[in-house]
């Protein structure tokens, strides 16, 4: 696969593939692009997270992950600030997002990157269409650059050859590449990616996980990931939060969450089928069930 | 009985907040409405898509009502030997009633189904979450432009529906029946006065227009984002339309033609 030849705009040299950007070490309390605190939201009566602490620190991989239904999607559109918390604070870049404006909040959205799980492309607009929307809604560039920057980030995710193709004609690994590159189309500061590897090809998963890696390093961003896929997530991920039942259970590097103590943390990244999350549903003892009378 | 109280209570409050929302939504939309003409071209796309899309059925439909309004005109009004009043009956019942009506639920369910479905679709695969966090507001983007299009079109399509509707009857009256042409003409530009009758079915229209395509376009914002979703709200539009476009041709008929 061929990478452009992108530099920092940190201006510090990339990481050579593998290697942690230096801000993980490094990071501590100034260091944070995202900082949430005390954070609850509920759906009506029910509670999708809890009085829940997260920091994201700068040029960093932090991957959020969890069983299925326990908000990992909702705390990306709470940091996007697509939906309101009932309490807490979520602070992007200094700014407490909930307590936005409407138009504060677009400008910082500005900033922000999203791949959604399904891609999100317009389905009437082909990809070359797609990557440059951004560009033409919010920049006055002529044309011609426009049409510059976008083979540039359509060779960075390497499409660059499908730029006439329309998202029906793609497959999900690219619609998802796409999308990636449309997210980097106003060089964003972060980038938060919904399950990016759900439903892929192996192939596909490790070319999403090369471009987030390499992209995250060429191009000095912070990036997100919300997923439950553990070998790819743990590969590419700086720090990790394990969040069950709207609460963070544990955070870490992948390394010290492999030899945490934790039986849940153990039995959720080995994928062991029972465990503190039992195997049966819970009800009534089998013998009492198969001998009651009806 | 106290569950069903409160199932009842529960639906009221449901309805009530649908209601308001839709309301709220269609306020925010209207006030989108000068960005489309920072982007003709979202407009013009969505005039051809609602309306000159909308031409072929409404056009059909028109001559078909007018040959069978032409016909049934016809045999009654010879009953009292005003058979010369034809043209003059048909036209009025097109343009002051038929006209408006037949095209917006025509226009619901062509025009609108479509809209719903499409927006509904574009809630469903995270299109319109994509462009809020692109920072591009969803309501200028997508429904306004699509609100004022169903704006523009629904009166002409109305004015469409009833000269093809005039043609039909024409051509079954005139051309089959043997009524007089001229007297088929000059009856109907005498007896048909621009206010009073053109005007009044304009502004028919132009409400049904703004009624059927904001219950679409709501429809498909508020949407499920499911395929069961999506699927309701469809009904939902055409259904609700029926009943929004007929229960207000009554109120704006008492109100312009009470007095008559």
């Amino acid at each position: 696969m061929e990478y452009p030849e992108l530099q920092r705009q940190d201006g510090r040299s990339p990481a050579v593939d593998g290697d942690r950007p230096a801000a993980a070490n490094a990071a501590d309390g100034e260091d944070l692009l995202v900082k949430i605190r005390g954070l609850h939201f509920a759906y009506g009566e029910r509670v999708i997270l809890d009085n829940v602490d997260i920091d994201i620190r700068r040029s960093e991989i932090t991957t959020i992950m969890g069983p299925s239904g326990t908000g990992k999607t909702t705390l990306l559109r709470l940091i996007g600030g697509q939906v309101l918390p009932n309490a807490g604070s979520v602070e992007v870049d200094g700014q407490n997002v909930p307590t936005l404006s409407r138009s504060d909040l677009y400008e910082l959205r500005k900033r922000m990157g999203m791949l959604f799980q399904t891609g999100a492309l317009f389905t009437d607009l082909s990809v070359f269409d797609n990557v440059a929307f951004p560009l033409r809604e919010h920049t006055e560039l002529p044309e011609t650059l426009i049409r510059d920057l976008v083979l540039i980030k359509l060779q960075a995710v390497g499409l660059r050859g499908a730029k006439d193709l329309m998202p029906a004609e793609l497959s999900g690994g690219m619609s998802r590449r796409v999308a990636l590159a449309r997210a980097i189309a106003l060089d964003p500061m972060m980038i938060m990616y919904d399950e990016p590897f759900t439903g892929q090809d192996p192939i596909s998963v490790g070319v999403i996980m090369q471009l987030i890696r390499r992209i995250n390093q060429y191009m000095g961003l912070t990036s997100i990931l919300v997923s439950h896929d553990v070998a790819e997530a743990s590969a590419i991920s700086d720090r990790i939060y394990l969040i069950s039942e709207g609460k963070v259970v544990e955070q870490g590097s992948p390394t010290e969450l492999q030899e945490s103590p934790s039986e849940w943390t153990q039995q959720f990244l080995r994928g062991k089928a029972d465990g503190p999350v039992p195997f049966h549903y819970s009800a009534q003892p089998f013998a009492d069930e198969l001998m009651a009378i009806e | 009985m106290l569950g069903w109280i409160q199932n009842l209570g529960h639906s009221a409050l449901g309805f009530v907040e649908r209601v308001g929302r839709a309301h709220l939504f269609l306020f925010q939309a209207l006030a989108a409405i000068p960005s489309c003409f920072k982007n003709p071209y979202l407009l013009t796309t969505q005039v051809y898509s609602v309306g000159v899309l909308s031409i072929q059925i409404i056009l059909i439909s028109g001559v078909t009502v007018g040959l069978v309004l032409g016909l049934q005109m016809y045999n009654t009004l010879t009953d009292f030997g005003a058979e010369d009043s034809l043209g003059t009956v048909v036209a009025l019942s097109l343009v002051r009633e038929l006209g408006p009506v037949l095209s917006a639920l025509l226009f619901s369910g062509r025009a609108g189904s479509a809209l719903t479905a499409e927006i509904g679709l574009m809630k469903a695969t995270e299109q319109l979450s994509g462009l809020e966090m692109m920072a591009v507001d969803p309501i200028k983007r997508v429904i306004a432009p699509r609100l004022l299009a169903g704006i523009i079109s629904m009166p002409l399509l109305a004015a469409i529906f009833s000269a093809a509707g005039i043609i039909g009857s024409y051509f079954i009256g005139v051309n089959q029946l043997g009524v007089d042409a001229g007297v088929f003409w000059s009856q109907m530009t005498a007896k048909v006065d621009f206010y009073d009758d053109i005007f009044n079915g304009f502004i028919k229209s132009l409400v049904f227009g703004i009624v059927a395509t904001w219950i679409a376009v709501f429809e498909g914002y508020d949407s499920v984002p499911t395929t069961a979703g999506v699927s309701r709200a469809v009904t939902r539009t055409v259904v609700h339309t029926a009943f929004a476009v007929l229960g207000l041709d009554f109120v704006l008929t008492a109100l312009m033609f009470g007095e008559v």
